[in-house]
């Protein structure tokens, strides 16, 4: 299917007698930001190294922008963004010569100062890249992953290491850059928050399998959609579980009035649903 | 458009490596090696009439070309660990641009090193033919910068890339730099003139000596043509072998496995 960027069935890495990947389905809509979300060990760096064309698989039908990553040609690699974990690369470079130089490898680069500018990277132009702060040098790696105006972009645990100021500049880096240039973005992370903020779609990873995969509203309804109500009757205190916990407070309320109090409602979050499926996966 | 992408990053590279701290690292070599030909440079030499130093330092030249060996495999095994191949893969046509940004690199250090080299011995030299030193430079550029690069691929970290200058240095002590080759057991003569470090230094010596210096070397004479077929042979195999062995090394190239290394570094250092 042509408005697909991401089409995988049935795929599986081994290596030696060991299962790292069972049978891994997904798809990504043009446009759309994909999350793969997963514990560490979970397969999402072996999972998006093979759709990036750096590992080759052991089966499955894997397509990446129309094109078998196993057989992609430069044409196809440079309409592909990567950012992986941790780029130490080209230290003694300064930052905008770097993207300059990466830029006149494809057909049509975005102007490194616009970039720069983007990236919050304007004041450090001239500097060398190794005497960058974490946060900095992570934006760099964006700026570099999108100078060819991919159409997909793959960011492999994109904010580890950063403390929450860095991260949250990232995360509207991303945002604001996918949304503007309609780039697909698969991303792979351990942390759920960034998985909701950043995503559209979540795919939970868990053993090498897809254990779930939605929304992060669909998620946290399908799998733990039980809420929590607490209340006191009479000096009692009851709990109850409940799908449609409103529905069960009015109840509540019309059966026993205003000897009702301490009322609590405690809505499943999508980290108790994520936990929850973890576990499940893992016993 | 990959050649005018190595161009930029040889120049980039090239300003990394003559600019501040790394400009003096540069020089040192050459200049220190400058400091002991001029030391020596008046020791007369058995069976002939010109001074040590005249004798030495084209060979010097020769030697300085073929550690520039060493110098594409040290960096080429230091940016697999850092990460610079794996970018260079993920780029379109990236890893073409890298290896000629690299031998532009390189090769220009090379050059340098000898002008340094030239510049300063110039009151040594009474002999000079710009021809011969064209062909032997390039095909012994050619040769020993496509060996380096094979050997980076083959060598796995830059630890291992250090060790293989004690084996070179080896090879220097038996290539007839410093001492003449003709002095050595037949056995170190063969396994000298197996490697391309003896022809560089006797083409060298061939381009700046007067004739009459041929008399000391082995069978009396420059031996061009031996000269032109064990650097050519080097080169056709180098050229014919190292695409392959690099091809092969960034295809195993990945962002898990750059993360191992660094993990194995710092463990090493920790």
């Amino acid at each position: 299917m042509a408005d697909l960027a991401l089409d995988v069935t049935g795929l599986r890495m081994r290596y030696g007698t060991k299962d790292v990947l069972h049978d891994v389905t997904l798809r990504a809509a043009r446009g759309e930001v994909l999350a793969l979300l997963g514990p560490n060990g979970a397969g999402k760096t072996t999972t998006i190294e093979i759709l990036e064309g750096f590992r080759s698989r052991s089966a499955g039908r894997v397509s990446v922008l129309g094109t078998d990553p196993a057989h992609g040609d430069e044409r196809w690699r440079a309409r592909l963004g990567v950012v992986l974990q941790s780029w130490r690369d080209h230290g003694k470079w300064r930052v905008r010569e770097f993207l300059a130089y990466l830029g006149g490898y494809y057909p049509k680069p975005m102007d490194p100062d616009e970039l720069l500018a983007a990236a919050g990277l304007t004041d450090q132009a001239g500097q060398q890249i190794r005497r960058l702060s974490g946060g900095q040098r992570r934006r760099l790696d964006i700026a570099v992953g999108l100078v060819g105006r991919p159409e997909l972009l793959f960011l492999d645990e994109p904010t580890a290491g950063l403390d929450p100021q860095a991260r949250r500049e990232f995360h509207d880096l991303v945002q604001r850059l996918a949304a503007e240039q309609h780039t697909t973005v698969l991303l792979t992370t351990h942390d759920l928050d960034e998985a909701a903020r950043l995503a559209d779609r979540i795919l939970i990873l868990n053993g090498g399998r897809v254990v779930a995969d939605g929304t992060a509203a669909e998620l946290t309804q399908r799998i733990a959609g039980q809420d929590e109500v607490g209340w006191t009757v009479d000096g009692r205190r009851f709990t109850r579980s409940t799908p449609r916990s409103t529905e069960f407070v009015f109840d509540l309320f019309q059966r026993h009035g205003h000897a009702v109090t301490d009322l609590e409602v405690h809505r499943t979050s999508l980290e108790d649903a994520y936990l929850t499926l973890v576990r499940e996966a893992e016993s | 458009m990959i050649f005018r992408q190595g161009a930029v990053q040889g120049l980039i590279e090239l300003r990394q490596s003559f600019t501040g701290g790394e400009l003096i690292a540069n020089l040192f070599w050459p200049a220190a090696t400058l400091v002991a030909i001029f030391l020596l440079r008046d020791r007369p030499v058995d069976g002939t009439a010109l001074p040590l130093g005249e004798l030495v330092l084209p060979g010097v030249l020769g030697m300085f070309v073929a550690l520039g060996m060493l110098l594409i495999t040290q960096q080429l095994t230091a940016d697999r660990e850092d990460g610079t191949l794996l970018r260079a893969r993920a780029t379109p046509h990236g890893l073409r641009g890298y290896l000629i940004g690299k031998l532009t690199t390189v090769s220009a250090t090379v050059l340098a090193y000898l002008a340094v080299l030239l510049a300063g011995g110039a009151p040594l030299v009474t002999t000079f033919h710009p021809l011969t030193l064209a062909w032997v430079l390039a095909l012994g550029l050619i040769a020993t910068q496509s060996v380096g690069a094979m050997l980076g691929a083959l060598i796995s970290s830059s630890r291992g890339a250090g060790m293989l200058s004690l084996p070179i240095l080896g090879l220097i002590a038996v290539s007839g730099v410093f001492y003449p080759i003709g002095a050595l057991p037949g056995w170190l003569q063969g396994i000298g003139q197996t490697f391309p470090i003896y022809w560089l230094g006797l083409g060298m010596r061939s381009a700046f000596l007067p004739d009459s210096a041929a008399a000391v070397e082995l069978d009396g004479s420059w031996r061009h043509l031996q000269t032109a077929a064990v650097l050519g042979a080097w080169a056709m195999a180098g050229l014919i072998v190292a695409p392959p062995v690099l091809r092969r090394m960034t295809r195993r190239e990945s962002g898990s496995r750059v993360a191992e290394r660094r993990e194995r570094t710092l463990q090493r250092v920790g």
